[in-house]
């Protein structure tokens, strides 16, 4: 095992975050590529017109599942190390469905709005000041909320785990998802640019 | 295929003059996105992540005006590490490399001018104040949560981690159960 190179000692704190710009750099980079600056591209993912959303997601999601699998299964990366944000189920659920609304409500997630404000588009740039009130506000009321953000608390768990299904299975199992999602979103796409079209005759 | 229309209200006068390049391909954008969050897994062992920034910034911010009240307030305090600044935290460098990054390809692409993302029937002024609320609604979504579209859909969607799972099918839930009503400020 010779990754994750950080966590090994192969470098040191500052050099770290020298390779989070780097990491940043690449993330911005294809999150601007795909689109994802602009609001209504984003948006569109749930007027079902254009499934971007969805694809670049789990493209990204497949793809880097993969190379931990890989990297994991030959003996490179020690995936016990790689740090996974424990599971509160009632607070990731409450908070899912609140940015799911914030969403459609904003136009933009964090890291979407902060490529929508590099390239020039005012209504990013608030999003994020509205961001930062709310978080703000979420940490002067943090005593009133402290109950609901601690609930539903069960510890670190992966799907493995919970659903009792060896982990190579359940990856493959989500390529296969993914790949079905994929072919369904090009033709729920396909549906509503048809309708799009009848409706203008 | 589907076609995207930009209604983009453009005040750069610049901009009018150069058409901006397709987007990528989403496959291919995303495979791009997975490497870099692959490399970020295999250099360092954590993920991506946006909202982690913010929480850093702001508690910085708090500390700055009110040192004892940030060391005391539980959800800000976990920002304020004794010896490390917060804004040498490793998402700060993040996101400041991703406002970069966006920049970047946006300039190579034609794509960065001053304007508004909007639907047709909406106006200026009620797009930038659902901007502001949404952002507000996303932040207490990111905190209840413990990240946000990066840090737990992407990030913990790729290691199949619980939570970050549930959490995505919310995201779409939430998203999808409230579109009909803010479709004026779009279509």
């Amino acid at each position: 095992m010779s990754a994750p190179f950080y966590k090994l000692g192969a470098f040191g704190d500052e050099a770290s975050l020298i390779v989070a710009f780097l990491i940043g750099i690449g993330f911005g980079f294809f999150l601007e590529r795909a689109g994802f600056g602009s609001a209504r591209k984003l948006v569109s993912q749930f007027y079902l017109n254009d499934l971007a959303v969805f694809k670049v997601m789990f493209t990204a999601i497949v793809t880097a599942m993969l190379g931990v699998t890989y990297l994991s299964w030959a003996g490179v990366l020690d995936l016990s190390l790689v740090y996974l944000v424990p599971t509160y189920w009632i607070a990731q659920v409450v908070g899912g469905l609140l940015l799911g609304v914030g969403f459609v409500v904003g136009g933009y997630c964090p890291g979407t709005s902060v490529v929508s404000t590099a390239t020039g588009k005012l209504d990013g740039l608030v999003f994020l000041l509205g961001f930062a009130a709310g978080t703000l506000g979420f940490a002067l009321s943090f005593p009133l909320v402290k109950g609901l953000y601690a609930a539903g608390d069960i510890g670190t768990k992966t799907l493995p785990q919970v659903l009792g299904v060896p982990y190579g299975i359940l990856v493959f199992g989500v390529v296969l998802m993914a790949v079905g999602g994929f072919m369904g979103a090009t033709w729920v796409e396909k549906w509503m640019a048809a309708k799009a079209a009848r409706a203008a005759e | 295929m589907a076609s995207v229309t930009h209604d983009v209200v453009h005040e750069g006068a610049a901009e009018k003059a150069r058409v901006a390049q397709p987007y990528m391909n989403p496959y291919l954008a995303g495979i791009g996105l997975g490497l870099v969050l692959l490399a970020a897994f295999v250099l360092v062992g954590r993920g991506l992540g946006a909202s982690g920034a913010f929480n850093s910034t702001i508690a910085w911010l708090v500390s700055l005006v009110a040192p004892g009240y940030a060391r005391s307030n539980e959800f800000l305090s976990a920002y304020l590490e004794e010896g490390t600044h917060p804004l040498k935290a490793w998402l700060v460098f993040e996101v400041v490399g991703a406002f970069v990054g966006a920049l970047l390809s946006g300039l190579l692409a034609g794509r960065v001018g001053l304007g508004v993302e909007k639907g047709p029937r909406v106006s200026v002024g009620t797009r930038l104040a659902l901007a502001f609320v949404g952002g507000g609604l996303m932040a207490v979504g990111a905190a209840f949560a413990r990240g946000c579209t990066s840090g737990q859909a992407l990030t913990g969607g790729a290691l199949l981690n619980l939570g970050s799972w549930a959490f995505m099918m919310c995201v779409f839930g939430g998203a999808y159960a409230v579109a009909a009503f803010f479709r004026r400020q779009w279509r």
